[in-house]
């Protein structure tokens, strides 16, 4: 039976791993590639690591580090972050990536999925949306949350799924480092719409966080980062506690 | 042990590559024909898209290469799905190894999305590539298309309905998941590639 899977994520700035909350107050927590490869000896299922440098010298950078994570990885990882178009994919695949993440570049430029699909496969596109809930609507932000768009959550992630992308990676802004719990209702309701995988994201705090993610959430994956970037759940102990809850975990 | 890895105009070719490096062994990446021909051991990795990928292998020849190599041959996801006779992906003509075809998934449930992407357990695993310890364990897929089980079955897994995860016919064994990318459990299948087939 097909496992859900726990994604820890790994926000990189200069080479090193960072982790705000609320999108700001950025912490470091150290060197990616040596977390990556602690994190999937513990039992973590796929790691995504967000590119969050801005110059064109640091992406440059970036690319020596996702030849590194590829050397030394032996499970799937993802990458986002700064792919503008599709030289950007065919570079960072070449580097070792399994699969990127693209989120501002698809708001602004659709095709640039349907692109990535015919190119590489949809099971290489998954499309990222930052949304916030405000108003009675879930508004899609781009910029790593510093921009609104006119985009609204349910719509897009359906578009996304027809131009081609192979998964919706679904964070929610009002969740994201509060620690309460993934957006479960609006999970729920992208889950059911859709015919491609959810990865969740935003919110996790407590191993209950993740049991209802897949119970009530309905996500195929949930991926978290400070939780485990500081200790505070072992992936080990969150499995173990996943499985004595009937969730099906690798 | 000389091993190669076919290069053609597919991707993860440099996963397949690191994984055996971090097992301590160099592959030769390679699309000479004279090469593959001459290695002990050959892989045919492959994500992408058959009916393009089948166009690659015709136009450089590779497509009559690989059916006629006579040592171990490992073909990987869109590799084993090439090694069949007719992908439904692009109603591709494939190499024929394996006599039977490849469709595409329908899901029957809508809990059943298509890609069949993640960790997913094999059962009934037979030939030397695999060994008893390996029964049950998880490994990762990424695939909309599967091939039904068959006679040359020689790992299952469940997804929408009991496929072939492996198959074995006489020098070639192939799988549907990406052993370069399944952790421990995959690199022990690539090793029992190397030491046991």
């Amino acid at each position: 039976m097909l496992a859900k899977r726990i994604i820890p994520c790994l926000d990189v700035k200069d080479g090193k791993t960072v982790k705000g909350t609320n999108f700001v107050n950025l912490r470091e927590a150290g060197d990616p590639v040596e977390l990556g490869v602690r994190y999937s000896q513990q039992g973590a299922d796929e790691l995504v690591f967000l590119d969050i440098t801005a110059s064109h010298e640091e992406r440059k950078t970036f690319t020596e580090l996702v030849k590194r994570i590829a050397t030394n990885i032996n499970i799937p990882f993802t990458i986002g972050g700064g792919i503008n178009e599709l030289a950007d994919v065919d570079r960072l695949l070449n580097a070792g990536a399994d699969k990127v993440s693209v989120n501002s570049t698809a708001i602004r430029n659709p095709q640039i999925i349907t692109e990535i699909a015919k190119n590489f496969g949809s099971q290489v596109c998954v499309c990222a949306i930052d949304a916030n809930f405000e108003n009675g609507v879930w508004s899609c932000y781009t910029s790593g949350g510093r921009n609104k768009t006119d985009k609204e959550l349910f719509r897009w992630a359906k578009e996304a799924e027809n131009l081609g992308a192979g998964e919706i990676l679904f964070t929610s802004m009002n969740h994201d480092g509060v620690k309460t719990g993934y957006a479960n209702e609006a999970l729920c309701k992208l889950s059911e719409m859709l015919s491609i995988p959810i990865i969740a994201s935003g919110g996790a705090g407590k191993m209950e966080h993740f049991r209802d993610v897949f119970t009530q959430g309905k996500a195929d994956a949930a991926l978290a980062a400070s939780v485990f970037h500081f200790g505070e759940i072992a992936i080990k102990d969150l499995k173990d506690y996943l499985k004595r809850e009937n969730v099906n975990v690798r | 042990m000389n091993i190669v890895i076919i290069k053609y105009n597919a991707g993860n070719i440099f996963s397949v590559e690191h994984a055996f490096k971090r097992l301590g062994i160099e592959a030769l990446v390679t699309g000479d024909k004279e090469l593959i021909q001459k290695a002990d051991k050959v892989i045919f990795p492959g994500v992408g898209e058959a009916s393009s990928t089948m166009k690659y292998l015709q136009s450089t020849g590779l497509d009559k290469v690989i059916p006629n190599l006579t040592q171990p041959v490992l073909g990987i996801c869109l590799g084993m799905q090439l090694m069949c006779t007719h992908s439904e992906e692009g109603n591709a003509g494939c190499l024929g190894i394996f006599p039977t075809e490849v469709k595409r998934f329908i899901a029957q449930k809508h809990e059943e999305k298509v890609p069949h992407m993640g960790w997913n357990n094999i059962y009934e695993v037979k030939t030397p590539l695999f060994d008893s310890r390996l029964e049950n364990q998880f490994v990762y897929f990424v695939h909309s298309y599967y091939v039904a089980l068959c006679e040359h079955t020689a790992a299952t897994t469940n997804y929408i309905q009991p496929f072939s995860a492996a198959l074995h016919k006489d020098n070639f064994y192939a799988t549907q998941f990406h052993p370069e990318k399944s952790g421990d459990i995959g690199e022990r299948i690539l090793k029992n590639f190397i030491e046991n087939c």
